[in-house]
């Protein structure tokens, strides 16, 4: 096994002291590599291991009875729907947010950024209490709220509400970075040539944006299907009606229910590795209009 | 008029929709996020300054904030210590496998953290494939501070690897080169040029861990038991006290994290520009 290609050049020639001076003797590589592996095999394959072990323990036909329950489906059927209302919000918003601070310079612009990423800087129970303070019944627009029939805390508007808080910067800011490297040149380009701006947008600016922001969709997708602490504060855990399954995991899990638990549970992390093995297909193909790749 | 004042406010250009891009930007910013952000502060000022002190400096409180931070900090340690390892053996070693750990590494970000807490505990649970072995050694680690830890270190495990390794991707290995000529073992080589280039990728990347991890809340309430002054958090008695209507302790614990969290949001900007002057990069 040869650990460093410039190893290599001197395969044929003893090796004892040819070992490049920018690295390190086999044995300290492959004890790091070790420990590495180590560190990552307790701390992150055992988890998902323990998961499947778990949901499966009580037999595939516990298994499937667990996520065909009517609880369950609904809870299922209410996480579509909160990631099919909040993606597309948090998308459109990306997409301005990008074209107003890619494609022009305008004073406070590193503000506007900032802010932006402010998010994901608030604990998830915060971003839940925020919409309970603004809308909840000791609040001013509560009584105002509670006369009309306009249910927001404790039903499906404020779960969606608190998603898009959570979910807020992930396509922003996969786009802001991609838009900006590509400059203006192109729009300037297709407006000169007699576009309409839509048009521009819709020819020049999408398709050289497109695959960094399905890259954006699809992190932004996982959190919002797996959000729980913001959705835990503000849903008031109504079985059947205001459950996302990450919150219907957690009520089968205290109702000791576990095999149950781990049943919904199994799905939410067949999600997140289908959103890895899709976010580094993504990586490998089009790293180069992938921005954001690394820090999330 | 408006053209003129709009000018001034932004350079020229050919490309439309400037207005109407920012706008709904503007807009949509500020009913998401500036306006529910803005009441949690209105409402904690509305509480005054003594009642805001006195809920803030309560016992529980105050130890839930304790937990909060030292799990975090012993998390983000940990984590540097490794993510350096990690990010080190996947920049400079190949090794069969390294492109599929790379991908793994993210596992924290995509799993939800219900998901995760669950797991967790059924790991470290006395009767669990670890907490079976840590059991007869006088360990216990779920429901103990130590289980809050294990979490945390989960959860922000990804940050320190994903700032130190594209820094470290770009490090010329030159001046590990010259260190040797000039006599250095490769431990000194490393310490004395390497280092000193990563250390803002480091500090950051431990900001952003322990940022993360003083908030969170999902993964830990399943394994940390909860015993108020012992192994409960701050986020949970935040939705403890909302529980209880307690409207006035919920408002005061969240306003005095979100400051927590503005100030290391602040500090890691801080460590980012002074890492720009002083090495060229960010961190």
């Amino acid at each position: 096994m040869v650990l460093d290609p410039s190893l290599q050049a001197g395969r044929d020639r003893p090796r004892k002291h040819l070992r490049a001076a920018t690295t390190e003797a086999p044995a300290v590589r492959w004890t790091l590599i070790a420990i590495g592996l180590l560190f990552l095999a307790v701390f992150l394959l055992l988890p998902l291991a323990a998961v499947f072990y778990e949901a499966l323990r009580g037999g595939v036909a516990a298994y499937a009875e667990a996520i065909t329950d009517p609880d369950a489906m609904a809870a299922i059927r209410l996480t579509l729907l909160i990631a099919a209302i909040s993606v597309p919000c948090n998308l459109v918003f990306g997409l301005a947010a990008a074209w107003a601070v890619a494609k022009f310079e305008f004073k406070g612009k590193s503000l506007l950024v900032t802010l932006i990423d402010l998010p994901f800087s608030v604990s998830p129970v915060i971003s839940g209490l925020v919409y309970i303070l603004l809308f909840g019944s000791q609040s001013l627009l509560g009584p105002w709220l509670a006369r009309h029939g306009i249910g927001i805390v404790f039903a499906v508007p404020g779960i969606v509400l608190a998603t898009i808080f959570v979910t807020f910067p992930f396509i922003a800011r996969e786009l802001i970075p991609l838009m900006q490297e590509q400059g203006t040149g192109e729009e300037e380009a297709a407006i000169s040539l007699g576009a309409s701006g839509w048009k521009t947008f819709l020819l020049v600016t999408l398709p050289n944006v497109k695959w960094g922001l399905l890259y954006g969709v699809l992190l932004c997708n996982a959190r919002a299907m797996g959000e729980f602490g913001a959705v835990s504060v503000i849903s008031g855990h109504i079985r059947g009606v205001t459950n996302t399954m990450p919150l219907h995991v957690e009520i089968l899990y205290n109702e000791y229910a576990f095999s149950a638990a781990f049943a919904v549970a199994s799905l939410l992390a067949l999600l997140a590795l289908l959103t890895l093995v899709l976010k580094t297909a993504l990586e490998w193909r089009f790293a180069d209009n992938i921005v954001a790749a690394r820090g999330h | 008029m408006a053209t003129a004042a709009l000018s001034r406010f932004r350079q020229p250009s050919v490309i439309p929709g400037f207005g109407l891009a920012l706008g709904f930007t503007l807009a949509y910013l500020s009913l998401i996020v500036l306006i529910p952000l803005a009441a949690l502060i209105v409402r904690s000022a509305g509480l005054g300054w003594t009642e805001f002190w006195r809920l803030a400096t309560d016992q529980r409180t105050l130890s839930a904030l304790k937990l909060s931070f030292g799990a975090s900090v012993i998390a983000a340690a940990i984590n540097t210590v490794f993510g350096m390892i990690l990010a080190w053996i996947l920049v400079r070693y190949r090794f069969p496998g390294r492109r599929i750990v790379d991908a793994i590494i993210d596992l924290p970000f995509a799993l939800p953290t219900a998901v995760a807490g669950i797991a967790l505990t059924a790991l470290y649970a006395p009767n669990g494939w670890i907490g079976q072995w840590a059991t007869p050694l006088g360990l216990k680690i779920a429901y103990t501070p130590i289980g809050v830890v294990i979490a945390l270190t989960f959860v922000s495990l990804p940050f320190v690897v994903r700032t130190v390794q594209p820094v470290l991707e770009e490090i010329d290995t030159q001046y590990e080169e010259a260190a040797a000529t000039l006599g250095a073992g490769r431990l000194q080589a490393v310490i004395s040029t390497v280092l000193p280039s990563l250390l803002p990728a480091l500090m950051t990347g431990f900001a952003l861990a322990l940022a993360r991890s003083v908030g969170e809340y999902g993964s830990v309430i399943f394994i940390a038991g909860n015993i108020p002054g012992v192994s409960e958090i701050a986020p949970l008695l935040i939705v403890i006290r909302l529980e209880e209507f307690n409207y006035a302790g919920a408002t005061a614990v969240a306003a005095l994290m979100l400051a927590i969290s503005f100030a290391m949001l602040l500090v890691i900007n801080l460590i980012q520009a002074w890492s720009r002057r002083r090495f060229g990069h960010g961190a």
